[in-house]
């Protein structure tokens, strides 16, 4: 059910107040040591961050996209590694279950996303297989009632921490594309399932990535989602349809922080005698930063109403991960600029989340593969046009 | 044990406050409001005697304009049961809104008011003090701890020369300082259910309390600019300047 305005606006506040008060005076600390402390990750479930997307009846908050996005944009405006906390809950790590599983999936696995008590990750990627991401290779073989699991995911977002795990492998070896590809739903504790040592990223620091090794690893026949093979890739590309909003407004949040950043700066900073801000070279960068936010925000605000009201979202979706991810590089890079010597060091919020904010034009699809989503589909659409 | 949680829409901590012009007041218009800091305490402190057991019920009272409806719904979404609602336009001297507390005071019969000892706009830290003379009840204000056990309350009070401890009995009156509690942030689920409780509407004519003020605002003003330090070279020339130039010793 749609929120009233009121209510919506009062949790956006709050969330605003819990990012100042409790987030923002945190990320130095988060940076330096590669970890996010426990009393903010309490908080956040006690917020109910875990369960936005989750549905009502399974204990979640079950924003409408539009709501989601509002609520991303409001959080990350601090260091986004506290939204990867709850992200892939939120995201790719359990909207597998909310949009394909089945009701037995829904009922034992949804609660716990939606407490905060389960941590999940989405395991796609592999060692050879990345934006070719119908040519899984992580075979799931047939074994009695169940599945045996060989093979390895790599750069899992949340996989040290995980309780579950959305694995794409393959069932049909015959069919060498997307077509052989099953989505299944694993028990992390599962025998047979090895983590590799977190990955040394660039940024967003305190939040984890490592290999998911799957060496016999035997799974139930229920694991499968929704029941049915062959149709795990579809599942996988309708969370990364709804994912890519995410991640959009998310890079939204992040640009209107780093303008927040920038023009605080040039307020502050004196050169020839006057402040930074009073050079119309400084304030080009400012109003280009602006500019471009309020772009990317309107599409990513427009895509969300037009998706709840039934359109498709494949197309808008690529649209504004691509145009928003891209906007958000030249936004930090820009902050960066306007500091000048102090945007490389990293006690200025703009150096770090330079660093940050770099992921986004390279994970849930590179720019280059969003650029091939949104081209094919304007030609498919002309093609039928023409039919 | 019922307590009363009286709380105030004030300008938000973080805005920066501008004079008017005409220097008649504060500039209000487009600036976010948000509830009193020190309120906040007192209601988390009032849910947190409800979470123990100790409260059965906690009730949230506003006085101002119709948006302070939203300051009660935050109250409400930090687990106040019910609210009441004094509507008034226009400025409330502390003892029009003590008189008027004490009105509901004798309707709703509470064993306690928790009270923010002050509120950041007009910083007059009169309210709590004042209602506890007209209802003849104990007090104790600028809390930073409390302990509730049978009818005797104790509480450790901020003074200037540090902590003191106070014994009261209920029924009671209590200001709240900063270091009493972190206020909790209300999650959706439970702003949702606020939208639901409800809010009683009065009048201070209901309250049978007169708001023609009393006091009259003469001009508000920034404060002076801050001049810069200066330097000493020797002790000797500090107590002299202390003493012949600042006169202060
Ligand atoms: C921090 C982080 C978190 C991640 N989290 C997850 C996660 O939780 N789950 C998960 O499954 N994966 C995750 N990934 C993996 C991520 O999704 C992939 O890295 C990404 O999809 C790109 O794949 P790749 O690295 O193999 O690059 P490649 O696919 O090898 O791409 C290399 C370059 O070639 C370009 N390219 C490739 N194909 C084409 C083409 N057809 N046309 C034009 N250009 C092309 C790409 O755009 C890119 O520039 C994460 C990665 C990182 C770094």
């Amino acid at each position: 059910m749609p929120l009233d305005k009121a209510t919506l606006d009062q949790f956006l506040d709050t969330l605003r107040r819990f990012v100042d008060e409790r987030l923002i005076p945190a990320e130095a600390e988060v940076d330096a040591t590669d970890k996010v402390p426990q009393a903010i990750v309490d908080e956040m479930k006690e917020l109910g961050l875990f369960g936005l997307t989750i549905p009502e009846e399974y204990g979640g908050l079950g924003l409408s996209m539009s709501e989601e996005v509002e609520v991303a944009w409001t959080i990350t405006h601090a260091a986004p590694a506290f939204r990867s906390v709850f992200g892939t809950n939120v995201a790719i790590g359990s909207q597998g279950i909310v949009i394909d599983g089945t009701q037995e999936q829904k009922r034992k696995y949804l609660p716990k996303l939606a407490s905060g008590e389960f941590i999940s990750s989405f395991a796609l990627t592999e060692p050879d297989i990345g934006s070719d991401a119908g040519s899984v290779k992580t075979r799931a073989t047939k074994d009695g009632n169940g599945y045996v699991l060989n093979g390895a995911k790599r750069f899992i977002t949340n996989a040290p921490t995980a309780n579950v795990f959305t694995v794409m492998a393959r069932t049909n070896l015959e069919e060498k594309g997307a077509r052989g590809v099953s989505a299944f739903i694993v028990d992390a504790d599962t025998p047979g399932i090895r983590l590799g040592k977190p990955e040394n990223k660039m940024g967003q620091k305190g939040a984890h990535i490592c290999d998911v090794v799957f060496e016999d690893c035997r799974i139930p026949g229920d694991a499968l989602i929704g029941g049915l093979e062959g149709v795990g890739f579809k599942t996988a590309m309708k969370v990364l349809d709804r994912g890519r909003l995410h991640v959009a407004a998310t890079c939204c949040g992040l640009a209107d922080r780093l303008i927040d950043e920038s023009v605080n700066f040039a307020l502050d900073r004196k050169q020839f005698g006057q402040t930074i801000g009073e050079f119309q070279l400084v304030q080009a960068m400012l109003a280009d930063s602006r500019t471009e936010h309020d772009v990317a925000w309107a599409l990513v605000r427009d895509a969300a109403r037009r998706g709840e009201a039934g359109e498709p979202i494949t197309r808008l979706g690529a649209e504004a991960k691509y145009y928003a991810s891209e906007m958000v590089g030249r936004v930090a890079d820009r902050a960066v600029q306007i500091h000048g010597g102090s945007g490389y060091i990293n006690d200025y919020p703009a150096a770090r989340l330079y660093r940050d904010v770099r992921i986004y034009r390279l994970y849930e699809g590179t720019s280059q593969i969003q650029q091939l989503v949104i081209a094919r589909d304007m030609l498919k659409e002309a093609r039928s046009r023409r039919a | 044990m019922k307590v009363l949680v009286p709380v105030k829409r004030v300008i938000d901590y973080n805005v920066k406050v501008r004079v008017k012009a005409d220097q008649s007041g504060v500039d209000l218009a487009n600036v976010k409001m948000s509830m009193n800091p020190f309120d906040e305490i007192a209601v988390e402190e009032a849910v947190r005697l409800k979470e123990a057991g100790t409260a059965t019920e906690v009730i949230a009272i506003s006085m101002g304009p119709e948006q302070s409806q939203e300051t009660l719904r935050t109250a409400l979404a930090m687990g106040a049961d019910r609210a009441i609602h004094v509507v008034h336009d226009g400025e409330l001297e502390p003892l029009m809104v003590a008189k008027m507390l004490a009105k509901i005071v004798s309707e709703e019969t509470p064993d306690l008011v928790v009270l923010g000892k002050q509120a950041i706009d007009d910083d007059a830290n009169q309210t709590g003090q004042l209602l506890a003379g007209l209802l003849g009840w104990g007090q104790g204000t600028f809390i930073s701890k409390l302990k509730i056990e049978g009818g005797a309350i104790s509480v450790t009070r901020e003074v200037d020369g540090g902590l003191e401890k106070v014994g009261l009995k209920l029924p009671a009156i209590l200001t709240v300082d900063l270091r009493l509690n972190e206020p909790r942030y209300a999650s959706l689920p439970n702003i949702m259910k606020a939208r639901k409780k409800e809010i009683a509407k009065k009048t201070p004519a209901d309250l049978g309390v007169d708001t023609t003020p009393r006091l009259k605002t003469l001009k508000v003003a920034e404060p002076p600019k801050r001049q810069g330090g200066k330097k000493v070279g020797s002790i000797a020339e500090l107590v002299d300047k202390l003493h012949n130039e600042a006169g202060v010793i």
